[in-house]
């Protein structure tokens, strides 16, 4: 069930194009990095969005996918290293009008920004937080990040191999309390944008991990859910009321087994697709949704793409608003030289 | 027989107890009285951090002092005339600050051998002869106020919780002040919970009988009404009046407010004031940590609101990196440092001025930020505006400084005309201008301000962000000459608001032996002290600086006309610094750096010494 934003489309809304939203500088990430397609599917899902261009803002932290905003002929605004959900925060509650975007990566938003990130979920404004994965920090030349895979890997900061446990974002999301929460690739232009439109018309802060390659530092790691060859035996779309199934031949399926979601053959004679999970995305409970995060830190089991968590709740700016109503009703709009004479006063003549 | 009164010009009183014995209430409630009743008030909140320290420790001891005066006064006085202990510790913390044949009154009821222990008395000090010096009052508070209250429904400890009235019943009588307005305030406190209505009017009510009708107090004193200039006042406290100028600025200018904060000790309670008025569309968020508090002050100021942030010096040291973005984004937001004594968590509840240098400096790159500094409880009204009114008109984040013995201090403020306040004007850029293409680092000739395009305005959609940008155009840029150009404009930006500031005021001699220049909450003591050597007809002067950067156009030709400058700081000398770095002058230093305020006869004995040695020369 999707909601359309009726209140935010102007009377004579221009017809815009991709090249709108193309700003006139020139873009800068390395050749073949995973940015450009997810630029390009965001090029070109905004003009079908039915707001003027000028009510759009994009706001970023620090990192290769921070640049982003520079690209786009909207407004943005290049932050600080993991403080772009705090910026967004501010943007959006001054001027609920706006519609808002947070650029992020996987350094930015988990490890520098993990505090931030997981309060923005939590406060649930209407703003869309698209995080671009690549397991690797790349502006800095090839670091660990915090969704890198523990000893699998060298990086230049750990030569030795990493220590850490990564952080699974959709599950960290969905503990936070995101409304919204899914998962896309971004060469997968047919799947990013139809996670865009949804993210953009969930009212609620709308997360979209993004599964993103970074060519130069880390190529390749997301290779099986990426690459056509493999990924329909290492992905499984989740779709509202269907059956989990995946494969080539749409021949495997995912079914639970105690607290335990494991692959069974569906031409083994044994299963059907009635033994099936069947997806839940709009469950106020989270279980299933963890169920299926927890699958991709699960050796051998497809990654989930789509949304795994879509929810109404009520929104920060919204709850603010109606705060400020209230007062304003019960008290009387705010008359300042009243304010000033508050309390006990004197006069001297 | 009604007994007699003795006129005397002024009074400071110090009432102290356990953490939990209510000496803030009671000294509020004797400053709101006095203040109504005409007298000049200054107060002194001295709270320890912890919530409830452990009863009876000289940790846990919570003082509240107040001095009150027919002539207008800036301090809440160096020593007291009355020290009211309401158990040993407040005794043993406070008793140095008791003038000799001052008035000691002592809850005896408290003296028992295991609080002395607690307040590691070893001897009561009662009993022997370590108060010779004063007049002791020995008063059973707790058993008078049990007694008072027996025929009420509460519980021995709900008694045991009014006797704070009991003994503000007494300072009452013995200031001959009435008891009327603390019947208000009890009846407006407890209207919700209306059984204790009764009993602490009782206790109040018992407290001043007592006086009057024992031998005990032969004399009561009165202070008269200090001269005034006409006006409507209130009493005031420094963060409150912070909470109504960020209000007042908000309203006059027509921005609404969005102030990001997190909790810290002392500038919770602007979070606090301003999350009381949603009706004057007011939006406080407390967020998740300070760097998040002053990202939204910079997100609503990028939505073009007026973005305002406050917390003290270990939130300041967190939201620097955002500080400096906000800088070099050119947007207005105003920062409030409630300063505490530092380093690190320092002492949360005590007072220092020691946050000058992390405002100029505490950033990386070139920073300049310009640096606004209220002087004394009512004064956060007008700075605060004036930080704000900087900001919008420059596109600059501002620092507005003020500190812990300003922010809780109290005093008479006359209530401004919304006439009077200085214009805030936002003038939102609404398009592109001639050349068809937005530059949103196109500046204005005069101030070098940029242009504030809100989103949501068609045809202004541009970038900013903290990398450096060409000039005029806001694009990313690496060029070296344009990088140091920017950084010089930004520089320049700042230094012309030094134009757009009123003359320095220079209190007593405008020329002579020697100034005191001072800044921030320092102000009572240093003209204080101006007064009393003006008073001589000694040559000395007084400058206290709202604006420490850019310092005024005319303070270099004051300080030439000065033998010498002496510079009082709770700090170990951080304007000093900045004076004889930028004028080249041989400044001394007066630095006190004790969590404690300057006492008056403190400064008098350095400026004594500093006027011996030029006799000398």
């Amino acid at each position: 069930m999707k909601r359309k934003r009726t209140s935010r489309i102007p009377v004579s809304a221009p017809t815009l194009t991709r090249n709108d939203f193309k700003s006139d500088q020139d873009v800068r990430w390395c050749p073949s990095c995973g940015d450009y397609s997810i630029l390009a599917q965001t090029q070109r899902t905004l003009p079908e969005l039915g707001i003027p261009k000028e009510n759009i803002v994009f706001i970023s932290g620090i990192g290769c996918s921070s640049r982003f905003p520079y690209y786009m002929n909207t407004y943005g605004f290049h932050t600080i290293h993991g403080r772009a959900p705090t910026i967004a925060s501010g943007v959006k509650m001054a001027n609920p009008d706006l519609s808002v975007w947070v650029i992020t990566g996987d350094g930015d938003a988990l490890s520098i920004g993990g505090n931030h990130f997981i309060h923005l979920m939590r406060r649930n404004f209407d703003i869309n937080v698209l995080l671009f994965n690549n397991r690797i920090y790349g502006l800095t030349k090839g670091q660990y990040s915090p969704t890198s895979e523990r000893g699998q890997k060298m990086y230049q900061s750990t030569p030795l191999r990493s220590l850490d446990t990564p952080f699974n974002p959709i599950s960290l999301a969905l503990a936070s309390g995101a409304t919204f929460v899914a998962r896309s690739v971004d060469i997968h232009s047919d799947h990013l944008r139809p996670m865009l439109k949804a993210a953009f018309e969930h009212k609620g802060t709308s997360f979209i991990e993004i599964y993103q390659n970074c060519h130069i530092f880390n190529d390749d790691t997301f290779e099986l859910q990426r690459e056509k060859e493999y990924k329909t035996d290492h992905t499984v779309l989740l779709e509202h009321g269907e059956p989990l199934v995946f494969g080539a031949e749409h021949d495997k399926g995912i079914r639970l087994n105690g607290f335990q979601p494991e692959v069974v053959d569906l031409t083994d004679g044994e299963h059907t697709v009635y033994d099936l999970i069947v997806h839940d995305q709009h469950a106020e409970d989270t279980t299933l949704a963890n169920f299926l995060a927890g699958m991709s830190d699960t050796p051998d089991m497809p990654h989930p793409m789509g949304i795994f968590r879509s929810v109404q709740h009520p929104c920060y700016e919204n709850l603010m608003t109606n705060q400020i109503r209230t007062a304003t009703e019960q008290m009387g709009e705010g008359d300042l030289d009243a304010l000033l004479h508050d309390g006990e006063t004197w006069t001297v003549s | 027989m009604r007994k007699p009164v003795e006129q005397i010009e002024a009074a400071t009183i110090l009432f102290a107890g356990d953490s939990g014995d209510g000496s803030q209430t009671i000294g509020t409630q004797m400053t709101e009285t006095t203040a109504l009743i005409g007298n000049d008030v200054a107060t002194l909140p001295d709270y320890p951090a912890e919530i409830r320290a452990p009863a009876g420790s000289t940790a846990g001891v919570s003082g509240f002092q107040l001095h009150f005066s027919s002539e207008q006064i800036h301090t809440p006085g160096d020593l007291c005339d009355v020290l009211v202990a309401m158990n040993p510790a407040a005794l043993k913390v406070h008793l140095h600050k008791l003038k000799p044949n001052g008035i000691l009154i002592v809850n005896t009821d408290n003296f028992a051998r295991r609080n002395l222990r607690l307040a590691g008395y070893e001897e009561d000090p009662l009993e022997s002869d370590a108060l010779t010096k004063y007049q002791v009052f020995g008063v059973e508070l707790t058993r008078l106020t049990r007694k008072a209250l027996e025929t009420t429904d509460l519980t021995t400890s709900e008694i045991d919780r009014c006797k704070n009235f009991f003994a503000l019943g007494m300072i009452l009588w013995l200031y001959n002040r009435p008891m009327e307005y603390t019947m208000k305030w009890i009846k407006a406190k407890y209207a919700k919970r209306p059984q204790y209505i009764e009993p602490n009017i009782l206790a109040l009510r018992a407290g001043n009988t007592y006086c009057d009708m024992t031998e005990q107090f032969a004399v009561s004193y009165d202070v008269k009404p200090a001269p005034f200039e006409p006006g409507t006042y209130r009493n005031i406290e420094g963060n409150m009046a912070t909470v109504l100028g960020l209000i007042a600025a908000s309203h006059q200018s027509g921005l609404p407010l969005v102030y990001g904060s997190y909790p810290i000790t002392p500038a919770s309670d602007i979070l606090h004031g301003l999350a009381k008025y949603r009706n004057f569309g007011v939006i406080t968020m407390q967020m998740e940590d300070e760097i998040a508090a002053v990202g939204v002050a910079i997100g609503a100021a990028f939505s073009g609101a007026l973005g305002v942030t406050g917390s003290s010096g270990p939130g300041l040291a967190l939201k620097a990196e955002a500080i400096n973005l906000a800088m070099i984004a050119e947007l207005p937001i105003v920062v409030c440092n409630i300063q505490r004594a530092g380093p690190s968590t320092g002492m949360p509840t005590k007072t220092e001025q020691s946050d000058l240098l992390q405002m100029f400096y505490g950033r990386n790159g070139e920073s300049p930020i310009p640096i606004v500094a209220s002087s004394r409880p009512f004064d956060c009204f007008e700075a605060v505006y004036e930080a704000c009114r900087i900001a919008v008109k420059y596109r600059t984040p501002v620092i507005f400084l003020s500190d812990l013995y300003i922010a809780m201090g109290a005093e008479p403020w006359k209530i401004p005309e919304l006439s009077e306040l200085p214009e805030i004007k936002p003038n939102f850029t609404t398009s592109a201008g001639p050349s068809d293409e937005f530059e949103p680092y196109l500046r204005d000739p005069e101030t070098l301000a940029r242009p504030w395009a809100k989103p949501g305005t068609p045809g202004l959609e541009h970038r900013i962000g903290g990398l450096e940008k060409s000039d005029v155009t806001g694009h990313v840029s690496y060029d070296p000459e344009n990088h140091e150009k920017m950084v010089e404009i930004r520089a320049e930006k700042v230094a012309r608001i030094a134009n757009d500031i009123p003359p320095t005021e220079v209190f007593g001699a405008q020329a002579g032996e020697i100034l005191l220049l001072g800044w921030g909450g320092t102000f009572g003591a240093l003209r204080t002290t101006a007064e009393n050597y003006v008073a001589e007809g000694l040559p000395i002067g007084h400058v206290h600086l709202r604006h420490l950067n850019p310092f005024p156009n005319d303070l270099g030709d004051i300080l030439k006309r000065f033998k010498k400058i002496l510079i009082p700081e709770l700090n170990s000398g951080q304007l000093l610094q900045l004076i004889r770095a930028t004028y080249l002058i041989d400044a001394i230093g007066f630095n006190k750096v004790q969590g404690q305020p300057f006492h008056v006869f403190e400064l008098h004995a350095k400026i004594d010494e500093i006027l011996k040695k030029i006799e000398h020369l």
